[in-house]
């Protein structure tokens, strides 16, 4: 997590429900994307630091150290969310970050991520584990700026890449006739 | 007129209608074949129409959508019992069923698979039967479902033009000396033919193929259906069970319509193609004074022998980009492994299927709990991976099985299915033998890594009534037929004897064509 902790650049609104973020590099295919630069969650149900403590702690489980906070927060926005629904999912994630807190003698977040991490660890077997994991498999993976970080297109395929590169692998040899088939020839 | 508008309605007390449960691959094409030789029938579907212009080229959306996502429960040591325990299976609630979601791949049952037990012999643990019919019996009705399917590479179609992830198998397979390596014998069209556009290789197979290139009930035999004036389709009704009169003779059919009122209608024959979960959960919910243990189950076989192949993925990683969701999700098949060799340490054979997960099935799928560095880093090659999946045959087991759960009830308060599923030895021997192989293919193309991945909700659903010759062995005779109420026919993969290799839809296609001859042929000996 070193280089994450250069990288990441979100700051705590005081006082304000609002967890907000600016990308870390202007020139990378999230620039691209993204409408600002700069981004801004407005919460629900968690205050700006147990936001940020989820969000650290999703970039435990789910470590990938040039992929944007911008894109961890879509997990907080859904764990907000769902703590602003349901006040048991509400509790859990207050409880966790105050337990976190608590094994750090002050904020975990201030601590070394090789420090956070053995707090994550050893929290593997709660719901509160299990709550930000199966959360973050979906929310993380599925969206544009993760799509477009890991390289897929999603919808942009829906027409079909038969004109767009669906055998444009030239670094091995092509099947032979017999064992591929023709390109349809279309209008 | 609309394709799918009713051209004509039965009433509720009409006993002279065939009423089909299901409108996939089995009681889709049944509807279409009966009404194609003039027989009136009432077509019961549990899910909502979406037609190609609805489908969603994205993942989890697209699920919400087509996926049969009704509370259902899980026992066994399967790892989906752990990962996913209220969705052992992945099909659809739709009309056309898990067609709009298959990935199209047409194999025939090779002829000894149609006599497993006495090709692989008496297998502790293992229900082995053989079928109560042949690969002759059925040669003539599976050239009727290729022609139907347009399957490639039969009928002088051409094959499929090779994607990139098909060509990294191919070259690593080649490298290995596979010798039976090609683009597949795939229902989806490689030529315009039958109204239908060829394939534009959107990658998109699973989340319903919106130029309809892949074959599918929904927009094949259902529209032929309809067209004919004899069938009525009736969606979003969940059917709760069937009646029986003192002769054991099928009455009527009691349902829930889309409002949740309970109707009933009468019937002349049922045949119930609901998948290989829902038949069973059906069949035992229809339990009554006769047939204390649920209708047609004297044999205690129904829910039984719950096959649903032996699968796994296998990924390879390799330093240069190959996009695998680009093009279609099962893009080429290797067969050498596929043969019965027990000097290979397991019965049966599997086969080798290219397979793509977009990003967040991906996600989802490649290690269900899986958390960390481990995990990242294979998601961060996601576009330098290639995919395949494994598919053998999987062994019966008595307890290997659907029940009816005792405590959980669906929003009608009926018992909901509960799937229990053990891997038997030999499945745990084949899985080993084909992911070592399947890493070896794409260590053959260059691989720097491979990954494996354990199987996911099961499409393949079998097995469940099956057809025996004797009736204490099973649940239906060759022609899925009810052992006990000659006017019940099981339509669906229920029926398989055993799972064989192969994906099951052109079997069960071919079956359905199969059984309608013959219920039309015993209805007019007025025999039912």
């Amino acid at each position: 997590m070193s280089d994450h902790a250069v990288s990441r650049r979100a700051f705590l609104r005081a006082g304000g429900a609002v967890l907000t973020g600016t990308l870390a590099s202007t020139s990378g295919v999230l620039a691209l994307i993204a409408p600002s630069t700069s981004w801004a969650l407005e919460l629900e149900a968690l205050d700006a630091h147990q936001a940020a403590t989820v969000l650290q702690f999703t970039r435990h489980v789910f470590p990938h150290d040039r992929l944007d906070d911008a894109v961890y927060a879509l997990v907080v926005k859904d764990l907000d969310a769902g703590a602003a629904e349901d006040p048991t999912t509400r509790r859990m994630l207050t409880d966790a970050v105050r337990r976190l807190d608590e094994a750090s003698g002050g904020e975990w977040l201030s601590r070394s991520a090789a420090e956070q991490f053995v707090q994550v660890q050893a929290m593997e077997a709660t719901p509160f584990f299990a709550k930000v994991h199966s959360t973050a498999v979906v929310s993380l993976y599925d969206n544009d700026m993760a799509f477009a970080h890991f390289g897929y297109p999603g919808r942009k395929g829906d027409p079909g890449y038969i004109h767009r590169g669906f055998n444009d692998l030239h670094w091995l040899p092509d099947p032979p006739d017999g064992a591929s088939g023709p390109v349809p020839e279309t209008a | 007129m609309d394709m799918y508008d009713n051209r004509t309605t039965f009433a509720a007390d009409d006993d002279g209608v065939v009423v089909v449960i299901g409108s996939g691959a089995g009681g889709g094409t049944l509807a279409n074949e009966l009404a194609q030789k003039g027989v009136d029938v009432v077509l019961l579907e549990a899910g909502g129409l979406h037609t190609t212009d609805e489908f969603i080229a994205d993942e989890w959306p697209s699920f919400s959508q087509l996926a049969w996502t009704d509370t259902r429960t899980t026992t066994g040591d399967w790892r989906v019992a752990r990962d996913f325990p209220n969705l052992p299976a992945w099909i659809c609630k739709a009309v056309g069923g898990t067609t709009v979601h298959w990935a199209g791949a047409s194999l025939r049952i090779e002829p000894h698979e149609f006599r497993a037990r006495s090709t692989y012999g008496d297998l502790a643990g293992a229900t082995l039967r053989d079928w109560p019919l042949s690969a002759d019996d059925l040669a003539s009705y599976y050239d009727t479902a290729e022609k139907k399917l347009n399957v490639t590479r039969t009928n002088g179609l051409p094959g499929l033009p090779a994607n990139n992830n098909f060509k990294v198998m191919h070259a690593g397979a080649t490298r290995l000396g596979y010798e039976t390596c090609h683009t597949g014998r795939m229902a989806i069209n490689s030529v315009n033919k039958d109204g239908r556009n060829h394939c534009m290789q959107r990658g998109f197979c699973f989340q319903g193929c919106r130029y309809a290139a892949k074959w599918s009930t929904l927009y094949t035999e259902i529209p032929a259906a309809l067209q004919t004036g004899r069938v009525e389709l009736r969606t979003r009704v969940h059917v709760a069970r069937i009646e029986h009169d003192d002769n054991d003779r099928v009455t009527g059919v009691v349902y829930f319509d889309a409002d949740g009122r309970e109707r009933r209608q009468a019937a002349r024959v049922a045949a119930v193609a609901g998948n290989s979960i829902e038949t069973p959960r059906l069949l035992l919910n229809s339990e009554s004074s006769r047939f204390p243990n649920g209708l047609a189950n004297g044999s205690d076989q129904v829910g039984r022998n719950y096959m649903r192949h032996t699968t796994g993925t296998v990924w390879g990683v390799f330093d240069k980009p190959v996009e695998m969701y680009k093009g279609t999700t099962m893009a080429g098949i290797v067969q050498d492994e596929a043969r019965h060799d027990p000097k290979r340490g397991f019965v049966g054979g599997y086969e080798m299927e290219t397979i793509s997960l977009g990003l967040p099935f991906m996600a989802a799928f490649f290690n269900p709990g899986g958390w960390g560095r481990g995990f990242t880093e294979a998601m961060e090659q996601y576009r330098h991976m290639a995919g395949m999946w494994l598919v053998g045959e999987d062994m019966p087991q008595a307890d290997n099985r659907v029940t009816l759960s005792s405590e959980a009830r669906d929003a009608f308060g009926l018992p909901v299915a509960n799937v229990h599923y053990t891997d038997h030895a030999n499945d745990v021997a084949m899985r080993e033998h084909a992911y070592t192989r399947g890493a070896a293919i794409y260590e053959a193309a260059g691989a720097t890594r491979t990954y494996r991945t354990p199987p996911y909700p099961s499409t393949h659903n079998l097995g469940t009534c099956r057809m025996s010759e004797r009736a204490a062995d099973g649940v239906c005779n060759g022609h899925g037929q009810s052992h006990e109420l000659a006017n019940l026919f099981i339509s669906d993969g229920s029926q398989f004897t055993t799972s064989a290799a192969e994906n099951p839809t052109l079997t069960i296609v071919t079956l359905a064509i199969r059984q309608a001859d013959y219920i039309a042929e015993r209805m007019r000996a007025r025999a039912i």
